[in-house]
């Protein structure tokens, strides 16, 4: 080891750093400075001591405190769920239209019913109950079954076109195409009455041909002027909202083999608290009646 | 075997008792603090110092009980850092975390303050009011009450342990320890209602933060003040290191005058009557020992200088008393000091302070204070915040009309409740449908909403288009909301979503 050079000025020997001629002196560190550093390893035995921390092959010391931050977690969840308790306690005793009436209870029954909607709805309604092709969009203020809370309630609990649940609500369409009850002139002509029921463009001489095929075979479930029945679930075809589209084809193919959608039902699946939260999240979306 | 007898005897050799002076043993790793007893002084910078004290002081432990009264709607605290409810309440200013800005302006103007006092008196701050300075000032008042000025304290730090020492020992720390207190508790005053707090403080009733806040401030007010003193500038403060770095040689710094003191020497007769030159420092070291950091200040500029002047204090006195000119330290730049050096009269004035450097600095500051308080006088106390819903951008209702969801915010940032129009502006036959609770709709483009004071309101607004009016797949309009008493409007521009033809 070279000797340690030692500064003219100060006087301290220098650590033999030098960065252009400019040399670190090796001044000693003040005491309390190796005091703090002690404490802290005081601090970290007395840690080591009280919370899991040494590794052992199979796991680790468990610490004298006992502490696992799965333990803090589930304590933590314990602590929200006796919050929560206090409202779901009220949702499972009152009706939906006394929730609403509510403000805190229905915020956070609003609240609750998005984060159910997440988990048990979006993978066909989409994130925003936007919906898609077949899958009705819940935000719009046409409903098949109706949307006041009570219809979205058995909705919910029952399901549509749900074997399992015996108070389903089902519909069915008859497959005028396929099971040969209306010839490929008759669909075309039906079609072209029900865009103009829309006020979509049509061919008029068609639609004039088509609204006796209309009276005679669909009126009976759609309505005479094509408003359907929430009685039947039977869309209204006179709007501007179609599960299955709203152009010609898609119309023809829904006369000639109608698609069907299913939905489960639900209750059973979800306790009657998240069910009814649901519900006032689905009708607070803007088409809730 | 010859060899052996002709060697001397080892006791024949003289021993020296001596040590190479970086020998390992006297290579300390770690030093220990040396205790600094400083003197007690008189003089102009002394009392300067003392007002500054009682100043400082005074504006920390009294203004959170300062009152103001603000109406029935906000605190009547002058100075509040509500951070419950996010607001910082300062006299007539009231400041809503998204104001931040204005904090940012004042810490610019603190660093860009720095500077300018650095550069012109030098380390003022550090020498009068920072309050490690200060605290340590009052701590050492009452050390010099309970035991005495330097030469006692001296003489009892080095006695055995008596009774005596023992009672001015639990004298002195008791008394630290409350002054600690004092100080932690002060502090907390700042972030809730002065007298509540305190009353709830005394009956064990407030909350364990502010327990745990005085605990925290109490045991550092303790420890740096009462322990750690000096070695905080010295060691763990970069404030001295940067204003090294900013000093010139037109700063003001304490500096001994070596060309009118040396050579040092003892005032004696035999020194006259020998007709050696001697200088006006009489090396009576009275400077070191009222230093409070320990130094001396005649080896020059240093590092742990803090510039308290009290030496200069110290200094005059014995100067006066010896019948000498003052000011043989004193307050200089170090261009002064060389120009006297060689032999001029330069006398210390303000213009020393008047440079370009100065001046940019001056510049700067005032810059940032004027464009904040012009900002301040001319700033909204209404704002409005437009989130449009992303999923679904927009919905086709059964009439083929179009609506889109919007949650807007309106920010109510006076301590009254106001009423707000909301209307819609640029979009052809659109109306509002408000879903809030007592919203009243005016028209169809109009409604009107109450905001609770200094509250924010989030309202859920559709906006529907009917079919034939809507133009394209986006349209920009604007909401407005508008105060009915005093018609200052907020106005956000939004964009309505429609989906392909």
């Amino acid at each position: 080891m070279a000797k340690p050079e030692t500064d003219e000025i100060t006087g301290t020997e220098t650590t033999g750093h030098e960065w252009d001629g400019i040399k670190e002196l090796n001044t000693p560190l003040p005491r309390w400075w190796l005091w703090t550093f002690y404490a802290t390893i005081i601090w970290a035995i007395g840690y080591t001591v009280l919370y899991p921390a040494w590794p052992l092959v199979d796991g680790a010391t468990r610490g004298v405190l006992g502490w696992s931050s799965r333990a803090d977690l589930t304590s933590t969840l314990a602590g929200v769920e006796q919050e929560q308790s206090q409202y779901l306690t009220k949702i499972n005793e009152l009706s939906l239209g006394e929730i609403a009436q509510d403000p805190e209870l229905y915020q956070f029954a609003v609240a609750g019913g998005r984060s159910a909607f997440a988990v048990n709805c979006v993978q066909c309604h989409g994130s925003g109950a936007q919906g898609f092709e077949g899958y009705p969009n819940l935000n719009d203020d046409s409903w098949i079954w109706g949307g006041t809370l009570d219809d979205i309630y058995t909705t919910v609990r029952h399901g549509i076109r749900y074997e399992a649940d015996e108070d389903t609500r089902f519909s069915q369409m008859l497959a005028f195409g396929r099971d040969g009850m209306l010839d490929r002139t008759q669909i075309n002509d039906v079609a072209e009455y029900v865009l103009s029921l829309s006020g979509q463009d049509h061919d008029a001489a068609a639609a004039q041909a088509g609204a006796a095929v209309y009276t005679d075979n669909c009126a009976v479930c759609h309505g005479d002027k094509g408003q359907g029945s929430r009685e039947l679930g039977a869309p209204r075809l006179n709007d501007a909202i179609w599960l299955y589209g709203g152009d010609k084809a898609s119309i023809v193919a829904q006369v000639n083999a109608p698609r069907h959608g299913v939905m489960p039902a639900w209750s059973g699946r979800l306790d009657p608290a998240t069910i009814k939260q649901l519900v006032l999240f689905v009708h607070s979306l803007g088409g809730g009646e | 075997m010859t060899e052996i007898i002709n060697r001397l005897e080892p006791g024949a050799v003289d021993t020296v008792d001596v040590e190479a002076v970086n020998s390992k043993e006297r290579r300390k790793l770690y030093q220990a603090r040396v205790k600094v007893f400083p003197k007690r002084t008189h003089g102009t910078f002394r009392s300067l110092k003392w007002w500054i004290m009682a100043i400082t002081l005074g504006i920390y432990y009294l203004t959170p009980w300062l009152r103001w009264d603000r109406g029935p709607y906000a605190p009547d605290q002058a100075v509040l850092v509500d951070l419950a409810n996010r607001r910082f309440y300062f006299f007539f200013v009231e400041i809503w975390p998204q104001e931040f800005y204005y904090i940012a302006g004042l810490l610019i103007m603190a660093g860009v303050g720095l500077f300018l006092i650095t550069s012109t008196v030098g380390r003022a701050w550090c020498g009068y009011t920072c309050p490690q300075t200060v605290w340590v000032d009052l701590f050492l008042v009452v050390e010099r009450w309970v035991e005495g000025d330097r030469n006692q304290r001296i003489k009892l730090d080095k006695a055995s342990w008596s009774f005596d020492k023992a009672r001015k020992f639990v004298t002195k720390h008791a008394i630290w320890l409350l002054i600690a207190m004092a100080t932690g508790g002060a502090w907390i005053f700042y972030f809730a209602d002065a007298p509540t707090l305190a009353l709830n403080f005394v009956e064990g009733e407030a909350p364990f933060v502010a327990y745990s806040t005085v605990a925290v401030l109490t045991a550092t007010t303790y420890v740096l003040a009462g322990f750690m003193r000096e070695q905080v500038c010295t060691y763990m403060c970069p404030w001295p290191r940067i204003q090294a770095a900013m000093l010139d040689e037109d700063s003001l710094t304490v500096t001994y005058n070596d060309w009118r003191g040396e050579p040092r020497g003892k005032l004696s007769k035999k020194a006259n009557a020998d007709e050696r030159a001697v200088g006006d420092c009489i090396d009576c070291n009275q400077c070191v020992a009222v230093c409070p950091m320990g130094i001396d200040i005649r080896e020059g500029q240093q590092l742990e200088c803090i510039t308290c002047a009290l030496c200069i204090d110290a200094c005059n006195g014995v100067m006066d008393k010896i019948g000498r000119a003052r000011g043989l330290i004193s307050y200089s730049t170090f261009s002064e000091y060389s120009r006297r050096a060689a032999g001029e009269t330069v006398k210390t004035t303000w213009r020393s302070f008047v440079r370009p450097r100065t001046m940019v600095y001056l510049a700067l500051w005032s810059l940032a204070g004027i464009a904040m308080l012009i900002h301040l006088g001319m700033r909204d106390r209404l704002d409005v915040n437009v989130l449009h819903d992303r999923n679904p951008l927009h919905v086709t209702l059964s009439d083929g009309s179009i609506r889109n969801g919007y949650t807007v915010k309106i920010l109510n940032m006076q301590a009254r409740p106001r009423v707000f129009t909301v209307s819609l502006d640029g979009l052809d036959g659109a109306f509002m449908q408000v879903e809030a609770a007592g919203a009243e709709t005016l028209t169809q483009e109009v409604a009107r909403v109450e905001v609770e004071p200094d509250k924010l309101r989030q309202l859920r607004i559709y906006v529907h288009q009917p079919k034939d009016a809507v133009t394209g797949e986006r349209e920009d309009f604007r909401f407005i909301v508008r105060d009915t008493d005093s018609d200052e409007q907020s106005t956000y521009s939004a964009i309505f979503y429609a989906p392909e033809r």
